[in-house]
Order: structure tokens, then C-alpha cells, then sequence
């Protein structure tokens, strides 16, 4: 089976899929050649922004016994660590800010405040996820080992938990992000090379250690007589900003309407076809600047996985031109308000702990095949081919 | 490079451990900062204090360094000097023209507007002084030992004169310039950085001797000239800086002599582009290994025919997992045919291919 009997693309010649492809070239290009002083300011801006906010949050804290400085210390605080998960710290590793060659804004160095060590997403997020988007059996995205997400994939009794998952997934969502490139499944099945997995074990050790003295440890121990305040007060920015990024990471891919594949789509998969992939996997929502802001422009979804390394601050304006050519060529393009796309998602969730046959298919989250599926077994774990990945896990 | 001042004190490193793990992972440096950008040793930087015109078309920046400079260069090392240009740094290397340690807590570059440098431009006529740049530590061994030998020749061309200015400062600072002549092409007057205080010196130390040339009125110094303006050059250490085509004339005049050993260099050059080369020896790695690679052949694809390890992920340009930075030379990315080509800059190796001879750093 070829790309092209995707369903919503067999209306498409494959000079029109190329043609497509082209446009969307074009517009990588054009904002390419304008990068420039406007968005460096725009980056610079929000970074200043973000640790102003977070130096505010902690000083606020020394006064954590009073409720009301709590509550505006903890807001601070966690906003403070949404903005730098999400606008900052996801778009500057995708290298978006690389083109300013500056070393303290760059891809290669960036670390961010989360447990997650920088180099593991880099590979599990930046290719993994952005390479295979909503692949069953290569992304591990789709339901993070954890949640059953598509109907293509084998129902177990396990998955009657799944409301319960999804929550425990929400609430500590920063530690699911951390186990992100270990590959649960096959460390499940025994075949993940030991070596590498005590090794990244390691890394993912420490930075949760650094994370948690800084937050539950040093600061609150700062605060004297408040200990408890403030560590609950850090405790609580954490989970918030878990929740908040939790569900706008889920509201991308899995709103109906956002398409999972496998493997037989991938074959002799041009680069045009890749960018239609890319259009039919992801979902985009509605909302107004600041709320783009604290979800790091992934409102723009769509936009942000045919170009993951353009900088966040233009994906509003290339959603203008990425809408049309859909339009254009009868494409899907699929959008909604926050509410609504997370409700969608909350309830495949729901449905898909219990076994198909119970519950009906709104929309088909699975493009249609000729060949019999492969079962779960079947299926790569995960693509393999990591270059120095293995040897350089250890730093 | 020796511990930067602050982190001499041990009560002074042990707060900083603290702070460390207080702003994981981020540093102290980085919301210090933001009160006054010069207090970070993330990367060393700087801010530009003043800006002097020397001639039409050069001027010495002095700059203040932040934290984390140690002001013990060597007379007639260069720095790096990055600058921001509609949101993108731009490095350049320059010799430093000040005397180490002395002038005040700041260092001096002398920079010429180049005619096609649009960087060298900028730093002449568009930098105003309270702009932050980034710089890199002093390096480079166009340096002199110290005692200096009894003998010495600088033979320069043009701005080939700054690291040189460093070098007779200083010894000017110690009073005591040894036997010293200083052969300086410009093309005319107008066009000689540091003119009259080079004459000053010559008046106070007899033992300092300046032949001013001025090529638009008598050509450029040809190698066997060199017997007219300074007949013992045979015995003199020699330090040549200035335009290729006169450092390439100067070696060769060395070499047939059996003089090479005598000459120290420093070459200023800037890989052209011409849009047309195409492959050529990349290097992977500072001293690593270099192999023959046509135009076509990516960076990634030859790296690892090569048996180097590189990092890698999509192959296809998205995911810059194997990004490396570019030591020298040049490379062209294929998806757009654009050049790259600045020292440091970072490249995709899966999408770019060697446009001549190039480094990268690994």
C-alpha cells in the first residue's frame, strides 16, 4: 500500500502532492531569508520575561507562610516553567533559534527545567517523534507506552487502568517526559541493550536529583521556619505546569480528525508526502496570543511539524498560508477550540480502555489498508539506527 | 588559559556551587545578567567603551570585558569578536593592539574597513559604544619571547600592523626597545594606522628604526628590496604580518635563504566565496581525519565512510541532531544552495555538503 490510498489524499494526483510540496518549500524558504532582528527580539523578550518571572516567583516565596503570597509565588513560578518548557526550551532544542549563532541560544547546549535530560528528548522528540509522527509502533508519542491510543493497536485487559494512567500521566507528566527515549516496550520485550539503559538511567538520575534539590530541597530549606510552605508551594508549580503541558502536548496529536499510520505508509515516502503526513498526524487549536504563548506556538501544531526548526514567533503568520493551500487542494485541517480538542482526546482515551467491539469509531484515527495489520508484536519497537546516540547517552 | 579572577577564591567558587544548584539548570550568570550584562562567564563578553578613528577608514574599539576575562594576553595575540547584526552573530578574529593588563580594565582591537567586509564595516562605522559583544579569549603565537632577541624585523602591510602595535608597546612600557626595525607598507599617509606614534617612538629610541612606505607612490615592497631598507635582515628575527600575497612573497624570500626558522607569520585570511568550488578535503575534527570529498557527498555521508562517529538523526534536515560546529572553511547546504562559512557557526552535516576545504569541529 502506497501513501497515496490514504483517504484523504486519493483525490491527489502525485504531480499535485509534489506541487504541494513545493509551495510548502516556498514558505520555508521565504521565512528563512526574513529571519532577522525582529525575532531575535521576540526570543530575547520572552526569555528575559520568563526568568524575571521566575526570579520574582522565588523571592515571593520567602514569604510563603502568607496564603496570598503563596498562591501568586506558586502562579509565578509555574508559569514561569511553562514558558520555559514550552515557548523556550522545546523551540530552542529544535534548533529554531540556531540561525542567530549564539551559543547561549542554541540546540546544542540548551538545557531546560525539567527532569528530561536535553540530549534524550533531542533524539526521542526531534527525530523519533518529528521523523515518524503518529507511526504506530515508531512513535512512541502515541500514548507514551503507557495509553492505548488508536484502535489499531491490541486491547489487553491492562488498559481498563486507562483513565487512571491518563491522570497519573497528567500529574507527573514531567517524569513520563523523562522515561520519553528509554522505550518502555522494549525494554518490555528484553531487547533493549542493557549498557545503554543503565547509562541513560544515569543521566535521567541526576537531573531528576538536580531538579529536586533545587525545588525541594534548597529553597524551601532558604525559607527557614516556611520549609513546608514553599516546598509545597514548588511541589504544586511543578504539577501545574505537568497538567498544562500534558494536555496541550496531547491536544496535537490524538483530536479527532489527527490521523495515526504504520509502517506500510512509510515506504518510498518522498519528502512532499512527508509534509502531507505531517498536515493529516497533527491538530492545531484556536485561541488568542497569550494563550500561544504559554503553549510555545503548539497551537499551531500543524504548522510546527512541516517546519519544526523555523522560530515559533512566525507559525501565526505561516498558518495563514498552510490554511489556504489546504483549502486549495481539499485537505483536511484540523482545528477547534482548546475545550474541544482536549475533549475529543479525553474521550478516545476513555473509549479505548475497553475493547473495540464495545465502542463505536468516530472518525477513523487509522488510514485505511489493503493488508492484513501487523500485530503489536510484529512491529519495530522503535527505530535502532542511533549513530554515536548509544556511546554519547553517558554525558 | 590560567582560572578566570573570580574563580580564585575558593569562598567565592563554593558560592557559586550554591548558586549553581539553586538555578539549575541554568546559572547564576544567566539572571545576574540580566541586571548587568557583563556579569556572566557563560560566554565571555564585552562592551564596546569607545570608538577611535585612526585613519578614514579604521578604528580601535575599546572594549570593557565582563566577567571572566583575565587580561594576561600575550602582546600580539588576537581575540574573537562576535557581533550582533540584524539577529545573528558574526565572528572575526583581531589582533589586540593594547598592552596586557595596563590600559585601565579594558582591551583595544584596531580594525580596517575592508571594501567587500561588511562586518569590518560595521565595526568601523555602525557599532556605538554601550553595545554588549561576545568575545573569545585571547590566542595565536605572533608573540615575542620575552627577554626579546637582540636582533628583530617586523615586516607589515596595512592593518597587519595592529598585533605588531602591541608588540612595541610593550616594550615601550618596559623602556627598553632592543634593536628594532619596522619595515610598514601602507598606500599612503592617510592610510597608516598608527602613524605618528610610531614616529614618536622612533625619535625616543634610537635603537627603533621606521621605514614608511607608501605603495601608491612607489609599489609594493618586493622581496629582494628588502636588502635596500634593511641590509641586515638575514640576522634578524623576523615577524611578518599583512596581505597573503606579501607574507607568501616573504617566506619563499626566507626559504631560498634557508632562513625559514627565522620568520614568524600571521596570516589574516578569510575563505572567499566564489560559488563555485565545490567539494574539497574536509578535516573532522581539529587534527582529525581528512578526506577527499566531492560535491555531492554530504558531510554525514562522508564522515562516516571515513569511520568517524557521528551523531545523526532524520538525515533529512529537521531534527539538527547532527549539528557541529565549522572550524574553518566552507560548506553548502544543499536544500538551498546557501553558503556557510562562519568560524563557529553551526552546520547540518546532513544536508551540507564541503564548498573547498573545510574543518569541523567534533
Amino acid at each position: 500500500m502506497a501513501f497515496s490510498d490514504v483517504r484523504e489524499y486519493t483525490h491527489l494526483s502525485d504531480e499535485e502532492i509534489e506541487a504541494i510540496g513545493a509551495e510548502l518549500d516556498e514558505i520555508r524558504r521565504e521565512v528563512e531569508a526574513s529571519r532577522g532582528q525582529a525575532d531575535r527580539d521576540y526570543v530575547t523578550r520572552v526569555i528575559t520575561l520568563q526568568r524575571r518571572l521566575a526570579a520574582a516567583g522565588r523571592i515571593t516565596l520567602f514569604a510563603s507562610f502568607f496564603p496570598p503570597a503563596w498562591l501568586i509565588g506558586t502562579l509565578m513560578l509555574g508559569s514561569a516553567k511553562i514558558l520555559e518548557n514550552m515557548e523556550i526550551g522545546h523551540n530552542t532544542m529544535h534548533g529554531q533559534w540556531d540561525w542567530m549563532n549564539d551559543p547561549e541560544i542554541h540546540s546544542s547546549n540548551w538545557e531546560w527545567d525539567t527532569t528530561q535530560p536535553a540530549e534524550q528528548w533531542k533524539h526521542s522528540h526531534n527525530y523519533i517523534h518529528h521523523q515518524f509522527t503518529n507511526v504506530l509502533g515508531h512513535d512512541n508519542d502515541v500514548g507514551y507506552g503507557i495509553l492505548r491510543m488508536s484502535r489499531d493497536q491490541k486491547w489487553t485487559p491492562y488498559n481498563l487502568g486507562q483513565p487512571i494512567y491518563n491522570f497519573m500521566l497528567a500529574a507527573f507528566f514531567e517524569y513520563g517526559v523523562a522515561l520519553h527515549d528509554l522505550d518502555i516496550e522494549s525494554i518490555r520485550k528484553g531487547e533493549k541493550d542493557p549498557k545503554l539503559l543503565k547509562k541513560q538511567l544515569k543521566q535521567i538520575g541526576d537531573k531528576i536529583g538536580k531538579q529536586a534539590l533545587k525545588d525541594y530541597v534548597m529553597f524551601p530549606a532558604l525559607t527557614g521556619p516556611f520549609f513546608l510552605q514553599t516546598l509545597t508551594a514548588n511541589f504544586t508549580a511543578n504539577i501545574m505546569r505537568n497538567f498544562w503541558s500534558y494536555m496541550i502536548i496531547f491536544c496535537g496529536h490524538f483530536p479527532d480528525g489527527a490521523v495515526h499510520f504504520t509502517e506500510e505508509e512509510l515506504e518510498d515516502e518522498t519528502r512532499a508526502e512527508w509534509y502531507l503526513r505531517q498536515m493529516l498526524g497533527s491538530a492545531n487549536f484556536d485561541g488568542g496570543k497569550f494563550l500561544h504563548l504559554m503553549s510555545g506556538q503548539l497551537g499551531y501544531q500543524i504548522e510546527h511539524h512541516l517546519f519544526p526548526d523555523l522560530p515559533s514567533n512566525r507559525y501565526a503568520a505561516i498558518s495563514v498560508k498552510v490554511k489556504d493551500i489546504c483549502k486549495r487542494y481539499d485537505i483536511p485541517y484540523t482545528t477547534g477550540p482548546l475545550y474541544k480538542q482536549y475533549g475529543q482526546t479525553l474521550r478516545t482515551i476513555m473509549k479505548l480502555s475497553l475493547p473495540n467491539r464495545r465502542t463505536s469509531d468516530n472518525p477513523a484515527p487509522v488510514a485505511p489498508r489493503e493488508k492484513r495489520r501487523l500485530r503489536d508484536d510484529e512491529r519495530p519497537t522503535r527505530r535502532s539506527e542511533l549513530g554515536k546516540w548509544s556511546g554519547a547517552a553517558s554525558v | 588559559m590560567t582560572a578566570p579572577l573570580i574563580e580564585r577564591s575558593s569562598a567565592v567558587r563554593r558560592l557559586r556551587q550554591l548558586g549553581k544548584a539553586m538555578t539549575t539548570p541554568l546559572l547564576p550568570d544567566d539572571y545576574l545578567a540580566l541586571i548587568n550584562p557583563l556579569w556572566s562567564q557563560r560566554e565571555l563578553r564585552g562592551r564596546v567603551e569607545k570608538v577611535v578613528p585612526e585613519t578614514e577608514n579604521a578604528a580601535t574599539l575599546v572594549i570593557r570585558p565582563g566577567w571572566g576575562w583575565t587580561f594576561d594576553h600575550a602582546p600580539g595575540q588576537y581575540i574573537g569578536i562576535g557581533v550582533e547584526i540584524d539577529g545573528r552573530y558574526h565572528w572575526r578574529s583581531y589582533s589586540l593592539s593594547s598592552v596586557p593588563l595596563v590600559e585601565g580594565k579594558t582591551v583595544s582591537i584596531t580594525v580596517k574597513a575592508m571594501p567587500e567586509g561588511f562586518l569590518s564595516d560595521h565595526l568601523v562605522n555602525g557599532l556605538e559604544p554601550g553595545t554588549i559583544v561576545r568575545l573569545a579569549a585571547p590566542q595565536g603565537d605572533f608573540t615575542v619571547p620575552d627577554p626579546p632577541p637582540a636582533k628583530m624585523l617586523f615586516l607589515v602591510g596595512g592593518s597587519g600592523i595592529t598585533p605588531v602595535m602591541s608588540i612595541l608597546r610593550t616594550l615601550d612600557r618596559r623602556d627598553s626597545i632592543p634593536d628594532a626595525v619596522l619595515v610598514y607598507s601602507a598606500r599612503n599617509e592617510d592610510d597608516m594606522m598608527f602613524v605618528h606614534e610610531l614616529r614618536v617612538l622612533a625619535l625616543r629610541y634610537q635603537s627603533f628604526t621606521f621605514y614608511e612606505r607608501f605603495t601608491d607612490a612607489d609599489g609594493m615592497l618586493t622581496a629582494d628590496q628588502l636588502d635596500d631598507v634593511c641590509p641586515d635582515w638575514a640576522e634578524r628575527t623576523t615577524w611578518a604580518c599583512g596581505p597573503a600575497g606579501m607574507l607568501d612573497a616573504f617566506t619563499q624570500h626566507y626559504e631560498t635563504y634557508g632562513l625559514s626558522d627565522q620568520i614568524h607569520v600571521e596570516r589574516f585570511t578569510l575563505a572567499t566565496a566564489d560559488g563555485s568550488a565545490a567539494g574539497g578535503e574536509v578535516t573532522f575534527g581539529v587534527g582529525g581525519p581528512t578526506v577527499d570529498v566531492d560535491g555531492a557527498t554530504t558531510l554525514l555521508e562522508a564522515g562516516e565512510k571515513a569511520g568517524v562517529n557521528m551523531l545523526f538523526g532524520c538525515r533529512m534536515g529537521i531534527c539538527h541532531t547532527c549539528d557541529v560546529p565549522l572550524a574553518s572553511g566552507r560548506v553548502r547546504d544543499l536544500r538551498n544552495g546557501d553558503e556557510h562559512g562562519e568560524p563557529g557557526e553551526y552546520i547540518q552535516t546532513c544536508v551540507s555538503v564541503a564548498a573547498g576545504d573545510c574543518t569541523l569541529s567534533l
